[in-house]
Order: structure tokens, then C-alpha cells, then sequence
């Protein structure tokens, strides 16, 4: 297999669906002769046209609301939010008409659409900028809401967010566009289904559960526990909403301890409701209180050394597990 | 800096009372070297230091209670920091409970210098003897006596699975919590059992002075009195007892034990049979055959014990105190007979050793040198049985249509009607009876 960068995958991904299907279009905010924010539609407007890559106003809640109209009528709009952070303009159209008119009208109206958006902070975006948002979508009924953290998620997942008949917030990261991996050739077919997490790193002393960028700093992580004898199993969520479950069960049982590594913030995020989920589900297997790993309970500072400080690192993964592991039963 | 416990001296035991400090503050002390003398429930036992070096500090003083595990004194070497965090059951009452607050605060405070990393101190410690093990398989847990134990929820699941009394278990995690590995130590420290008993010296209770107030006399209870107390009126209450009585003829016993004793004085250890040797030996075999009656019931389980450990009630000045004749299944008569002579021994003497007070899994109580017909007897928990073996007397007595004056005693069960039903009791009795009236099955 060949290593391209999550950038490409996605590019490749929107390509042969485009490909594949004469439904699907894409349209944004500087999408088309510009190639995209970050560069992901690079191209496409030269090799699908005006009509199939547009551009858009700055102006989300229309560009949300084209996207549902455009899926309600028969096609398959993937809409790119330049990031999460301006989805808020837009969460009326995401929430109150995407997610629920499947339910509302009987199930006869689809929404099959694909909202792209990046979301996160590290790149000294400021505090509007910089924010992890997907847990106020996943709180949502109807909304399914996936952020894979390798190229090859990415181009697997974008592929079956096109195909799926509901609407997707599909959330990369801006700090994810440059990260490489294998990913099989152009043209062969694959698809990495929506609901389904996935083992990064086999261990057995402790369970790190993340997702997006988190991934590859807890792998780094994980290396180092390693080093120390302690033996990290990471699980990657890749998809929020719906939520594998039955993995994370599988591997709790296996370590009893787990740690929960993402980069919002702590409180009412994504990761206190995996956590709740985890002792619903497997409190008779947990050794240990569940340890959380997240960004500082701040607006995201503008500083540089501020935002590094901020952000949740190696270090802190490391710590989070060893507080938890038994130094006894490292090398059992 | 090591730390003293409170240990575990007998299966009731919950926390224990410093009566004395033989050791000062600054005094050298050498590991197995007595430091304190203990006031458990039962009896007053000597405790030894777990480690050589100077007595540091006295967290528990005298007249002071602290449960068991609790860090009654640390030792270290003579210019050694004390480590400021560690706070021990100073106001005498401390719950377990209580105590897990007070290190939880101190874990907050502590900065991560090894003296006051907690962690470190739990490798440190020296955990007590026979903790875990000889409390292993035993007893209902009767959470309402004891404080909150910390527990995971995997390593509780586990201890359930296996029946494991894990209030006796120290916990490793953090705040002293038991964790899934400290079960698993348990489970393989049980299965490799055998343990070494630890040889404690037990002193003789002091019998309280009794305070006359004109009319009456007001009698302080002894801890053995309180025990008592607490433990017959909770069996009572809560175990549903009903009572079976069989009439057993001793003829043919009478004769056996005479026959064993004339050889047995001849023994190189010379030793002398009593009835109640042969009765216990008939329960035991009877409890082999009907193991329904070897039973603990623990709320949501029968706990079936594979041992037949057997109890005998002694009466002393004090109170009753019931020593343990361990595996009586798989022992000899003669071998019983010197077991329960040391035991009544020890008993008298204030010398058992606090495994001789532990494992019991039937009773048997014995008034028949009090010349009395029968009696009922409250069971004594975990157990759900007990025997109440009465007085051998002439009776008049049919046999084969005509009455003749036979040597007969009656013997009455109390059984726990939650774990044993009647035929199950008549039929276990049914054994015994036949066993005593049949001796020679005693011997085969």
C-alpha cells in the first residue's frame, strides 16, 4: 500500500464518489477555484466543474440549508464547513432540520448529507477558532457524527458517509490535514463502516479510548507506557454517534482500567458521557475510577506557549494510566 | 518509616483494644519483639513488632480501639522524618471509614517525595500474618458490623465468585482500595494455604473488678462477655432455629472407650478418651456423609465447606470459648483425644492461639459432666449447626418388648432453618446415633 497524506484520502474519497455517483456534488466557503481552506477539494473544481463544485456565500446556515434541500430532492450533497467552530451559525439547519425530518415525516424524506468539517485547535487559531464541538451533535438524535484520525479511516469512512442515507457530520482536524498512512490504491475499493470503533494497539493492562488527533499522540503515549512495562490497549471511537460500545465492553473486560483521552474540555464533553456509558455497561469489570484526559478548562489562549499548555499531551497519558495501572502488575 | 497494624487475631475479631504499650516512644525494637498487648474480643494477645528498628510513634494510645489493618505505631530508624501526612485512629473509635478520609486528604495534599507517597507506604508495610488466609471460605460477611471497605467493583465480583471474605483483605490501590490483583494474591495465597500459623502468646483477660452499688453488684463486661453477647443474640434473631433430639444408647460405646483407653494408656504418648472425643469423631464422620449440614448460609449462597472443622464449647471462669479441632474428618481417635486435651488445656490456661479459635464449621457443646437430661444450644455463626449432647443415665427402656434399664443420653440439634431442613437434621442425627450405638464404625 502506498502512504499519502489524511488531505489526499479525503480528496480521493469526495473523487470517486463524484465518480461513482453523478449525485454527489460538494460545496463550500472558497471550495472551488481556491481548492478549499485547507486544500482538501484541490482540483476538483477543474475536474467536476461549477455545477458539481461550488462555491458558497460565508453565510452556514444557507450552506447547511442548500445541503438538506439539495438531499431531500434526490442528491448527495457533501457541504464543508470551513470549521466546527462556524457550524454553530448553522446548528438550526443541523438539528432542528436535518436530524429530525426523517422522524418527522414518517420516515419517507431522507437527509443524506455529508457536513466536512475540521475541528480542534494547536495551530494558534484563537479561542473561537479552536474548539472540539462534535459532543453537542452527538447529544442529537438522528445526527451520526464520526471523526476518523488516519488517512485510511478517513478516505473509508468519507465514502460510507456518502452512501448513507441519514445526515453525517463527518469532523477532521486541522492538525490531522498533513498526517500520512497507508491507504490502498486509487480506485480500489474499500468502505470503513460508520459505527464501528477500532483497535490501534493491543494491550491488556489498560484500555486508552480517543479519537481524532488524540490517537496519534496517545499512541506516542502508549510507546512510552511500554517502555515503562505497562501495557497500553488504544482504542480508537473513529465515530461518536453512533457509539461502539460492544468493543469498548469487550476491552474493558480485558483491562479493567480505562482512560479517556480527547482534546475538548472535560466537563459534559464526549468523554464523561463514554465514561457513564462504560459504568452502565461494565461497572462489575472496572478496577479503577475511569481517568480523563482533556484540554484545560479555559477558552483556548492565543499564546503559543499558553495553547501547548492547554492542550492535553504525551505526558498527561502517560500519567493518567500509571495512576491507575498497579506498579505491581506491570511485568505480570 | 514501617508501620505496626492492628492485626487479625480470630475470625470475629473487627478491631482490637491497645491495653498496654510494652514499647515506648524511642524505644529499640527488633521484628518479633512483643510491642503491645492487644484486647481483641476473645482474648488479650502480645503483638509483635513486624520490623527492627526504633518505635517511632504511638498512633493508637492506650484504652484506644483501632479496626483491624489500621496503623496503630510506625517504626523507623532513630532520625528518620515522621511523615507528617499519615495521620493515625488517634480518637480511639475511628472507623475504617474514617481513617480512608483522612489518607484520602493526605494523598491530595502530599507532593510526590517518596516518604509521603502513599503508595510507597503500602509497599512498605509488612502486611499482616494470616490475614487473608485462614478467613478465606468462611463466614457470611455482616457488612452492618463492619465500616465501608473499599473495594473495585471487578475485584468484589471476583471475591463474590469465590467466596472470599474480603473485609480481611488489605487493598493496595489508591485510598487503601482493594483491587482486582490483591483477590488474585488471595486466591493463590488460599490455594497454596498450609500457611504458617503464627505462634501468638495469648494473656490470660483480666477479670474486670466489679463495682457493688449496695443492692447489686455491677459486673463490667469482659470483651469475651460482650462478644458473646453481640454474636448468640444476632444468631438467634436472625437464624430460624429448630431443634431435632435423638436418644442415643451408650452400651456398646461405653465399652469401646474403655477397651481404647486400656490401650491407649499403654501409647507411647499415653492419653485418655473422653465421650465427648467419640461423639466429635461420630459428627465428623456423620458430616462427611451428610455435608448438607456443613453449610454457611450466606444470604444469596449456601457456602458447603470440603473440611469438617469442629468446635467444642469450654466453659471458663470468664465466659465460653469455643477452640477448633481443624480436618477432625481425617483424624484418629487418639489424635482427637490429644487435640481437644490441648485445646482445653490452652483454653484454661489462657494460652490458645488465635488459629486455634478460627474455621469452625460445627459446634458441638457438651453439659453431660452437669448431670443434666438435655438442653438447646444457640448455634454459633457462620456455623448453622450445633450439638447439644446431655448426660449418660440409666433409663428404663424397651428393647424387644421388654423394659431394661439401659445407659442412654439425649443429644438435641439446633439447625438454621434457612440452610438445613428437618430431614435433613433427623438424617444427619440418624448417623450420629448410629455411629455411637455402633462404635466400631467410629474406628473403620
Amino acid at each position: 500500500m502506498r502512504t499519502i497524506t489524511y488531505r489526499d484520502a479525503l480528496r480521493e474519497a469526495i473523487r470517486e464518489e463524484m465518480q461513482r455517483d453523478e449525485r454527489v456534488f460538494i460545496m463550500g466557503e472558497d471550495i472551488a477555484g481556491y481548492g478549499g481552506t485547507y486544500a482538501v477539494t484541490k482540483g476538483l473544481f477543474e475536474e467536476f466543474g461549477e455545477k458539481r463544485v461550488r462555491d458558497t456565500p460565508l453565510a452556514e446556515e444557507v450552506i447547511a440549508g442548500t445541503g438538506i434541500g439539495a438531499a431531500l430532492g434526490g442528491l448527495r450533497p457533501i457541504i464543508e464547513i470551513m470549521t466546527i467552530n462556524f457550524s454553530i451559525l448553522a446548528a438550526d439547519q443541523i438539528v432542528n432540520s436535518a436530524a429530525k425530518m426523517r422522524y418527522m415525516f414518517g420516515g419517507q424524506p431522507q437527509v443524506p448529507l455529508v457536513i466536512r468539517t475540521p475541528g480542534g485547535g494547536g495551530a494558534q487559531r484563537g479561542a473561537q477558532h479552536s474548539q472540539m464541538l462534535e459532543s453537542w451533535y452527538a447529544h442529537i438524535p438522528g445526527l451520526k457524527v464520526v471523526m476518523p484520525a488516519t488517512p485510511y479511516d478517513a478516505k473509508g469512512m468519507l465514502k460510507s458517509a456518502v452512501r448513507d442515507p441519514d445526515p453525517v457530520l463527518f469532523i477532521e482536524h486541522e492538525l490531522l490535514y498533513n498526517v500520512k498512512g497507508e491507504v490502498p490504491d486509487e480506485g480500489v475499493e474499500y468502505t470503513v463502516p460508520l459505527d464501528r470503533a477500532d483497535i490501534k494497539r493491543e494491550g491488556k493492562h489498560i484500555t486508552i479510548i480517543t479519537f481524532s488527533r488524540m490517537l496519534h499522540v496517545t499512541l506516542q503515549a502508549a510507546e512510552d507506557l511500554a517502555k515503562e512495562g505497562i501495557d497500553a490497549e488504544v482504542l480508537d471511537l473513529r465515530s461518536i454517534r453512533p457509539i461502539d460500545i460492544d468493543l469498548i465492553i469487550d476491552s474493558v473486560k480485558k483491562t479493567n482500567r480505562v482512560v479517556i483521552a480527547e482534546e475538548g474540555w472535560k466537563y459534559f464533553g464526549t468523554g464523561q458521557g463514554l465514561a457513564a456509558l462504560i459504568y452502565e455497561h461494565a461497572f462489575d469489570y472496572m478496577d479503577a475510577p475511569i481517568q480523563h484526559v482533556n484540554s484545560a478548562d479555559v477558552p483556548m489562549p492565543y499564546s503559543k506557549v499558553l495553547e501547548r499548555a492547554a492542550l492535553p499531551n504525551k505526558n498527561d497519558i502517560v500519567q493518567a494510566a500509571k495512576k491507575i495501572v498497579p506498579p505491581a502488575l506491570v511485568g505480570a | 518509616m514501617k508501620t505496626i497494624e492492628m492485626p487479625k487475631l480470630g475470625d470475629t475479631m473487627e478491631e482490637g483494644k491497645i491495653l498496654r504499650w510494652i514499647k515506648r516512644e524511642g524505644d529499640p525494637v527488633k521484628k518479633g519483639e512483643p510491642v503491645a498487648e492487644v484486647e481483641t474480643d476473645k482474648v488479650n494477645i502480645e503483638i509483635e513488632s513486624f520490623a527492627s528498628g526504633t518505635l517511632r510513634k504511638i498512633l493508637v494510645p492506650e484504652g484506644a480501639s483501632a479496626p483491624i489493618g489500621a496503623d496503630i505505631a510506625l517504626v523507623g530508624t532513630p532520625d528518620e522524618p515522621l511523615p507528617g501526612t499519615i495521620e493515625g485512629n488517634g480518637n480511639g473509635k475511628a472507623t475504617p471509614a474514617a481513617s480512608q478520609g483522612r489518607q484520602n486528604s493526605a494523598v491530595n495534599s502530599s507532593t510526590s517525595s517518596p516518604a509521603q507517597n502513599p503508595a510507597g507506604m503500602a509497599v512498605e508495610n509488612i502486611p499482616v500474618p494470616q490475614a487473608a488466609t485462614t478467613t478465606m471460605t468462611k463466614q457470611a460477611p455482616s457488612t452492618a458490623e463492619q465500616g465501608r471497605v473499599f473495594i473495585s467493583p471487578i475485584a468484589r465480583r471476583l471475591a463474590e465468585e469465590h467466596s472470599i471474605d474480603y473485609r480481611y483483605i488489605r487493598g493496595t490501590g489508591p485510598n487503601g482500595r482493594i483491587i482486582k490483583m490483591d483477590i488474585e494474591a488471595a486466591l493463590a495465597q488460599a490455594a497454596q494455604q498450609v500457611a504458617t500459623p503464627v505462634a501468638l502468646p495469648i494473656a490470660a483477660e483480666p477479670v474486670p473488678a466489679a463495682i457493688d452499688t449496695g443492692d447489686v453488684v455491677e459486673i463490667p463486661l469482659t470483651s469475651m462477655r460482650r462478644t458473646i453477647a453481640k454474636r448468640l443474640s444476632q444468631s438467634m434473631q436472625v437464624a430460624p432455629h429448630f431443634y431435632v433430639t435423638s436418644v442415643i444408647d451408650t452400651g456398646k460405646l461405653a465399652a469401646l472407650r474403655q477397651q481404647i483407653n486400656e490401650y491407649a494408656a499403654n501409647d507411647p504418648v499415653p492419653v485418655k478418651v473422653s465421650f465427648n472425643d467419640l461423639i466429635i469423631r461420630a459428627v465428623a464422620l456423620a458430616l462427611v456423609r451428610v455435608p448438607q449440614v456443613n453449610v454457611s448460609f450466606a444470604e444469596d449462597r449456601l457456602l458447603q465447606k470440603k473440611s469438617v472443622h469442629i468446635g467444642m464449647a469450654v466453659a471458663l471462669e470468664q465466659g465460653l470459648i469455643v477452640p477448633v479441632l481443624h480436618n477432625v474428618d481425617s483424624r484418629g481417635i487418639l489424635d482427637i483425644a490429644r487435640e481437644s486435651h490441648r485445646l482445653s488445656e490452652a483454653a484454661r490456661s489462657g494460652k490458645l492461639r488465635p488459629e486455634d479459635l478460627s474455621g469452625g464449621t460445627f459446634t458441638v457443646s457438651n453439659l453431660g459432666m452437669f448431670d443434666v437430661e438435655s438442653f438447646t444450644a444457640v448455634i454459633n455463626p457462620p456455623e448453622s449447626a450445633i450439638l447439644a449432647v446431655g448426660s449418660i443415665t440409666p433409663t428404663p427402656a424397651v428393647v424387644d418388648g421388654q423394659v431394661v434399664v439401659r445407659d442412654r443420653m439425649k443429644v438435641t440439634l439446633s439447625s438454621d432453618h434457612r440452610a438445613i431442613d428437618g430431614a435433613i437434621a433427623a438424617r444427619f442425627l440418624q448417623e450420629v446415633k448410629r455411629l455411637l450405638e455402633e462404635p466400631l464404625g467410629l474406628l473403620l
